[in-house]
This record gives C-alpha cells, structure tokens and sequence, in this order.
C-alpha cells in the first residue's frame, strides 16, 4: 500500500538536485530509503535526507523518473512506500563522513546526529551538495575538476587528511569506484568503514534478486553496510548487474 | 526426519526455495541453502536475456503479494555460471525454464541438464507474460507436447510447474503425467488499482497473487490433483510456517517450495521451519515426515 504525501516545498540544491519537503509519520534511520511512486510514470528508491517530522528527498536527475520529479511544484502528491533497510549505526568513533554528489543526501542526517568532520565532493563547484547545512564543523571540499576546494577525487582527499588525522571510522556514500577505493583504504589502514550502497532496484523489499552483490541485497541486507560484509564484496566497484540480471563490467 | 525423496532426487528437507525469489544469481542461491534450505530452484530462464518490467514490479498487501517481474533474466547462454556457484551449496540445484513451444523448453532443458541442475522445472504457469506460462500451461494438448518432447530431450527428472488459474487443474495435472513430479502451484492472477491514483499499481497491471491468502487454493489443487494422478507433487503457495508445510503434506505434498515467506520473515525462514517441523513431529510421534505424505486424504 502506498501512502499519499504533499509536497510542501522544494529547494533547488545544485543545477541537479532538487530537495523535496513532505510531512510524514514514519520514523526513518539515517542511511533507510523509500520508494516513490510516480503514478503511471515510474517508481524508484530514493534515501531520505531529512528525517524530523519534517521529512525530505533530496533528488539527482537521472533518469525519466526523476526528471518527472523534477517537474513537480509545491502542493502536488508523492506516492511512498517505507522506509525500508538498514541504515547507518552509529558507533562512538572519531568519524569522517565523506559524501559523493547525491550520496551527501544519504549521509546528511546522520552528520547532524554525531560528531565528526566531513568531506563534500562532487565533480564541480557546483555539484557540491549541503556545503552550508552543517555548523561547527570542519567541512572539507573536493572537485574533480578544482573548481573549488581540494583539485582530484575524494579519497586523495581522504588519503590526505589520514596522514594528519587519527580517524577511526569513515561513513561515506556516493559514487561506487569513490566507495570501493575508501573500502580498500580503510582495510590497508586498519580503519572502520560503513558504506551505503546503490544498485538497480526493482522490488526494494528483498525478493526480486536485481540489487543483490555477492548474494546480499542491497534493499533489506542494506543499503548500509559494515566493513565486515563490504570486505566480502568481490564485486563492488568492479561488477554490476543489469536489468535482464546479467553480470557486467562496471 | 526431515529428509525425503522426489523420485530419486534426496533433500535433506523438504523446504525448497521456491522460483522466482532470490534466485537469479548464483550467490543469492547460496545464502538460501546456507540458511537451511533443501534446495533451490532457479529464476525462470529463457532463451534470450530479458528486463522484465518497468517498475512498479510488486504491490505488498496485508495478505499478501502481488507481483509482476515479468520474466527478468540473463537468458540462458549466460546462466551456466550462476548454477556452477549454486551447486556449490551441496543441495540439489532445479533448473526453471520458460519457453513459448515445446522446442524452446527441449533447448532450454538441455542447456540447463548441460549446466549440469540436478532436475528442470517447466513453468507452464507465470500469470503475467504474454506468450508463456500460464498462457501455454492452460492448454492441455499444449502442456502435453512440451512435457513429452522435453521428456525425450533430456535424462534429468522433469518437473512440471501448473497454474492454479485454469478451471480445471486435474485435467492439466494429467496432460503433464508424462513429467516426473507437478509442482502446484504457481501464483494466482489478479490486479489492484489505487484509488488516490485512480490507477492500477503494477506497470504491467496483470501480476501474480502469492502469499497467506493463496493458501487455500494450493491445498487444494495439491489434494484434487494427488487423488487423480500418481506424480510426485510439491506444494507452493502461501506456505509461512511449519504447520502449512504439515498442511501441505498431509494433502499430497512430498516437498514444498517456499517464496513469500523470506519478505514475510526473511531469509532464515528455512532453518526455522524445519527446526518448527521437527518440534511439531517430536510432540505428534512422527519419525520421518515421509509418513505423513497424503493422509488428510479422505477416500
């Protein structure tokens, strides 16, 4: 069953990402994600960004139904379904958050709920996702292309702040090749690591198979998770699924 | 206690992962059978990869499921790995394959015998594909044809997967006679609209209807069929605890497939259950669950 929720407002983040408000009873954990219908256009997951009685989607345009989320105004209707999966847990750990593009819409509300600095990364300046939505906090940018903060990829960024800092955990979400490189420098240094994870999802309540990666499945296994499970993932980061279920390169 | 035979095929217990869940990649084969499954059957493969529907591709109810994949697959050149990783679970490994004439359920059934599955299921019965499963499983001479010319293709049993949505299951049990054991029954077609939308949910808006609710009706096409035809039966539908498996074996069942369950209570249901089954067989004076198959029948 669906519930039927309004759109309250809408903020314009990046050229991107919209984030959608909406009022909803559910009490989600930081890292959980819904699926949102888009009634005879598509459904698909999407995390949640915002999670007080005041919830919100922050949403990347990928694809039709996306792009058809982008279109709506305040006051028109989403159709959800959730929370569903595992979010983060948080452990009492000197933390780096590091967010990806979007994947800083995962990852936000569980910045506000814990102490730790944070890095934002995205292709370009303009990408940067919540730049202003922590206080007091040590918030460290990285580009691609330098346009901004830190010039190359996230984990050099992070490679960097590891030499002088003695973090124990990194919580991060984003793109999978920046995930898979913060798993593998997280096993060389001995460091905690959680991760939320996206693959193709179709039926977001653990039967279907379509998300699963080494036989874990992303929707109710995960999205986030541990560094013990993470480290058994051959195929992260190096092989996908596709809608037909075929393994293929990433 | 637990373990049975479907002809000369051995499970350790009778609780098999039904088609269609968990069960495109080998890996996810894997993680069933390691939380105590007796053996798996695979996602139902065709002859060419296909992507299945759009979503939405399934509808919780409070009793249930409602789903419309639409056949998704890697087709069948690219599912020998998939079996390989599976047969590493030590459980007998069933080969599901959907075709839309007997020659493509003959190639598929070879491929899959090549991949070396210990038996293939022939599913005349997905409720929502156009062109296949139930579409061929509601034709008698049809089901007919595809069970003998499979039969001659290959050495490995035959299983023969039937739609609960026909008038007369016993009369397409027994068209199907030629296979080595029936497998009743698949999920039972049906819709849901809603009504803030004024839409129906599923993209393909025809899905199949699984879970507590179906009971009733696998029971009794596993009875009805049980009296009339002298196969193997395995029983599928709605199964979520011990006592519906029990159910289902006292109505004809020899083994069982289970699917909705893992949503219902996730993926450890297997081990669950049998441990509930042996506490259930302890308390009644049963040794071997065997004893128990059919003798709710009423002569």
């Amino acid at each position: 069953m669906y519930r039927v929720v309004e759109i309250e407002e809408i903020i314009k983040e990046t050229p991107t990402i919209k984030t959608f408000f909406f009022r909803d009873e559910t009490q989600p954990s930081p890292g959980q994600f819904y699926m949102i219908w888009l009634p005879g256009v598509d459904e698909f997951p999407m995390s949640i960004s915002y999670i007080g009685e005041r919830k919100a989607f922050s949403v990347k345009l990928v694809g039709e139904g996306t792009r058809k989320m982008h279109s709506l105004s305040e006051g028109d209707r989403l159709w959800i379904r959730g929370p569903y999966g595992r979010g983060f847990v948080e452990k009492n750990k000197k933390a780096l958050f590091v967010g990806g593009g979007s994947g800083m819409a995962t990852l936000a509300p569980l910045i506000e709920r814990m102490r730790g600095d944070v890095v934002i990364a995205a292709r370009t300046k303009e990408e940067l996702l919540f730049k202003r939505r922590f206080k007091n906090r040590r918030v460290y940018i990285a580009t691609d292309d330098g346009s901004e903060g830190f010039r190359g990829f996230a984990h050099e960024l992070v490679e960097r702040l590891l030499e002088e800092n003695e973090y124990e955990i990194i919580y991060t979400c984003g793109p999978e090749l920046m995930m898979r490189k913060l798993i593998d420098i997280a096993i060389e240094r001995g460091l905690d690591i959680q991760a939320s994870l996206e693959r193709l999802m179709k039926c977001g309540i653990g039967i279907c198979d379509s998300c699963s990666i080494n036989g874990y499945r992303v929707c109710v296994d995960g999205p986030v998770f541990e560094k013990d499970i993470l480290i058994e993932m051959s195929d992260l980061g190096r092989y996908t699924r596709d809608r037909a279920g075929r393994r293929v390169p990433l | 206690m637990l373990s049975v035979a479907i002809n000369d095929l051995r499970f350790r217990n009778p609780l098999l992962l039904a088609s269609g869940i968990l069960d495109e990649s080998g890996e996810s084969m894997l993680q069933v059978i390691k939380h105590g499954a007796g053996g798996v059957v695979t996602k139902s493969i065709g002859m060419e990869p296909r992507e299945g529907y759009e979503n939405p591709v399934i509808y919780e109810l409070s009793y249930g499921l409602l789903n419309a994949i639409g056949l998704a697959n890697p087709g069948i050149e690219n599912y020998g790995e998939e079996i390989k990783i599976a047969k590493r679970g030590g459980v007998p490994v069933i080969g599901s394959v959907f075709g839309k004439d007997a020659e493509e359920f003959a190639y598929l059934a070879r491929k899959m015998e090549e991949y070396s599955v210990d038996a293939v299921e022939l599913n005349l019965s997905c409720p929502h594909a156009r062109g296949y499963g139930m579409e061929i499983g509601v034709d008698a001479a049809l089901v007919e044809e595809i069970v003998k010319e499979v039969k001659r293709k290959v050495n490995i049993p035959v299983w023969a997967k039937l739609t609960p949505n026909t008038h007369n299951i016993v009369e397409i049990a027994k068209a199907a006679s030629d296979s080595d054991a029936l497998v009743l029954i698949n999920t039972v077609r049906a819709m849901a609209i809603d009504i803030e939308a004024k839409l129906p949910v599923l993209s393909n808006i025809f899905g199949g209807l699984s879970g507590p609710c179906i009971k009733p009706i696998g029971i009794r096409a596993v009875y009805e069929v049980y009296r009339e035809v002298e196969k193997p039966i395995v029983g599928v539908g709605g199964i979520i605890d011990a006592r519906d498996v029990i159910e289902y074996i006292m109505a004809g069942a020899s083994a069982v497939e289970i699917g909705t369950a893992i949503y219902l209570r996730g993926i450890h249901v297997f081990s669950e259950i049998a441990s509930e089954m042996e506490d259930w067989m302890k308390k009644h004076g049963y040794e071997k669950i065997e004893e128990l198959v059919g003798i709710a029948q009423v002569r």
